[in-house]
């Protein structure tokens, strides 16, 4: 069956999944708690360095608050866990089960990694930002405060940048996910993915920050698009004629990454065996 | 008291022996383990390449903090792996039953419950910081500073250890281990890592480390 014509299903897999997905409030809680705790953390080390620059560095201090706000508030929509429920699919060997339906594997399982990025996101997402927005100037941290994009036209932007990034991190999710076929494990291939992310997306630390002659790879790799890109369009730190630009090769390492793991499934599939009875 | 001891050691090398079976996943996890936990050493190599000094801390300072606390957040990290998944693994799925009806304490099987092994990724990333710090540092290494060394080592580990024996604990009621405890654990590392005073006055090297 063509794509186009089982569309609704996919958009209902989607759907059932986003709502499981949102029962987990409690993990949410906590997770928010994490994440105001890390933000004023990375807030003060900058803030320390940032006190005692000798030379001007290459990101104003409310950059890197934007950066770092928006960092830990989307920090769910990251590559570097996967859905639970894969790992178990791989160790029974139920995934024989879902190579049975009449649907396109690749997108089936596309549309449940999408609800298991975006679900956990949008639960985190409101009280951080309740916190770094309003609640940080009433404690009267005010150069701590998250601020809304200085333009619309920033906004927009950043809008558009972070629906590719949803998509660069569903793409690397599901390519961790197909090396299963091969692995039966994920946690082997996550612990070395999970360093790459963080480092490279810029969540150590903001990646202009890193020396400049580290800077040309930095901004041709993919990770990139994951926090850097949409984060610093929405501070300004890059402006929105150049935006365009950074958006085209963000969307360019998405079509790149879908191919090639849209190729691995298509070689899993038919070198498959599944074990048992 | 011996005969708990030997127990002890006796339950953790059967553990090292069950994760020796499983050679390849082993040393994967150990090197996944060193490179997700060395990160974190490149973003303080890159701030300090960035900025230079912080105020009268430079690099070889702080690499000495992030050593101490990142070894020993590691030791504490493998040893301590009963605890950690107390809540999940032994409270909510009622195999903590199991462990009453033992003719023991229940706290000392579940600290012999596994010694995680891949944890010498943190350890050794943490280990070549702390030997860069200290090989670069000016002050000269004598029997008192390592003394300070080991038994700010030593500190932490046991801080960590109580911390992870709280979070146990509490999943009595809540079931469900707390992931806010892992504020003061990974967010003890990530603060510990840096010297807690950055103004004129402090001087360099007065506490090895915060905890």
């Amino acid at each position: 069956m063509a794509v186009s014509q089982t569309l609704p299903i996919y958009w209902v897999v989607f759907a059932t999944r986003f709502k499981t997905l949102l029962q987990y409030r409690a993990a949410a809680v906590a997770g928010v708690t994490t994440q105001i705790f890390w933000g004023s953390v990375k807030l003060m080390i900058f803030g320390a360095f940032y006190a005692n620059a000798v030379t001007a560095p290459p990101m104003s201090f409310q950059e890197v608050v934007v950066y770092v706000w928006l960092g830990q508030v989307l920090l769910a929509l990251l590559p570097w866990n996967i859905d639970g429920d894969f790992n178990e699919m791989f160790r029974s060997g139920s995934v024989a089960y879902e190579l049975l339906r009449p649907l396109d594997l690749y997108v089936f399982w596309y549309a449940r990694i999408l609800a298991f990025r975006t679900a956990p996101t949008l639960l985190r997402m409101v009280p951080g930002l309740i916190f770094a927005m309003l609640i940080l100037p009433l404690l009267g941290l005010e150069e701590w405060q998250l601020h809304p994009p200085e333009t619309f036209i920033a906004g927009f932007l950043f809008f558009c940048s972070m629906l590719v990034t949803l998509l660069l991190s569903c793409t690397l999710t599901i390519f961790i996910t197909g090396i299963m076929f091969w692995t039966i494990e994920s946690r082997g291939a996550l612990s070395l993915t999970t360093g790459f992310v963080a480092i490279l997306s810029g969540m150590v630390i903001p990646l202009p920050l890193f020396p400049e002659w580290l800077q040309p790879f930095l901004n041709w790799q993919p990770f990139r698009g994951l926090c850097d890109v949409p984060y610093r369009i929405y501070s300004g730190n890059i402006p929105p004629d150049m935006a365009i630009a950074e958006i085209g090769l963000q969307i360019g390492w998405v079509l790149m990454l879908l191919v090639l793991s849209y190729t691995m499934f298509r070689i899993a599939r038919t070198k498959l065996v599944v074990q048992g009875g | 008291m011996k005969n708990s001891v030997i127990l002890y050691f006796r339950l953790l090398s059967i553990s090292i022996r069950s994760q020796l079976q499983y050679r390849g996943s082993f040393l994967l996890f150990s090197v996944g383990h060193f490179l997700t936990t060395g990160v974190e050493a490149l973003g303080v190599f890159a701030l300090f390449d960035r900025f230079g000094n912080l105020t009268n801390w430079n690099l070889e300072h702080v690499a000495v903090f992030y050593g101490v606390v990142n070894i020993a957040f590691a030791l504490t990290e493998a040893s301590a792996r009963g605890f950690d998944i107390f809540g999940s693994r032994l409270v909510r799925t009622g195999d903590f039953d199991r462990i009453l009806l033992r003719p023991r304490s229940s706290l000392h099987l579940v600290a012999g419950w596994e010694l995680q092994l891949h944890r010498v990724g943190r350890m050794l990333q943490g280990l070549l910081v702390l030997c860069f710090g200290l090989y670069h540092l000016e002050t000269s290494v004598t029997l008192s500073s390592i003394l300070m060394l080991c038994t700010a080592l030593l500190g932490a580990v046991l801080f960590f250890y109580g911390v992870l024996i709280m979070q146990a604990t509490m999943s009595f009621w809540t079931i469900e281990s707390l992931e806010i405890v892992n504020v003061i654990t990974y967010g003890g590392v990530e603060t510990a890592q840096y010297p807690r005073t950055t103004s004129d006055d402090s001087s360099p090297m007065s506490s090895p480390s915060r905890v």
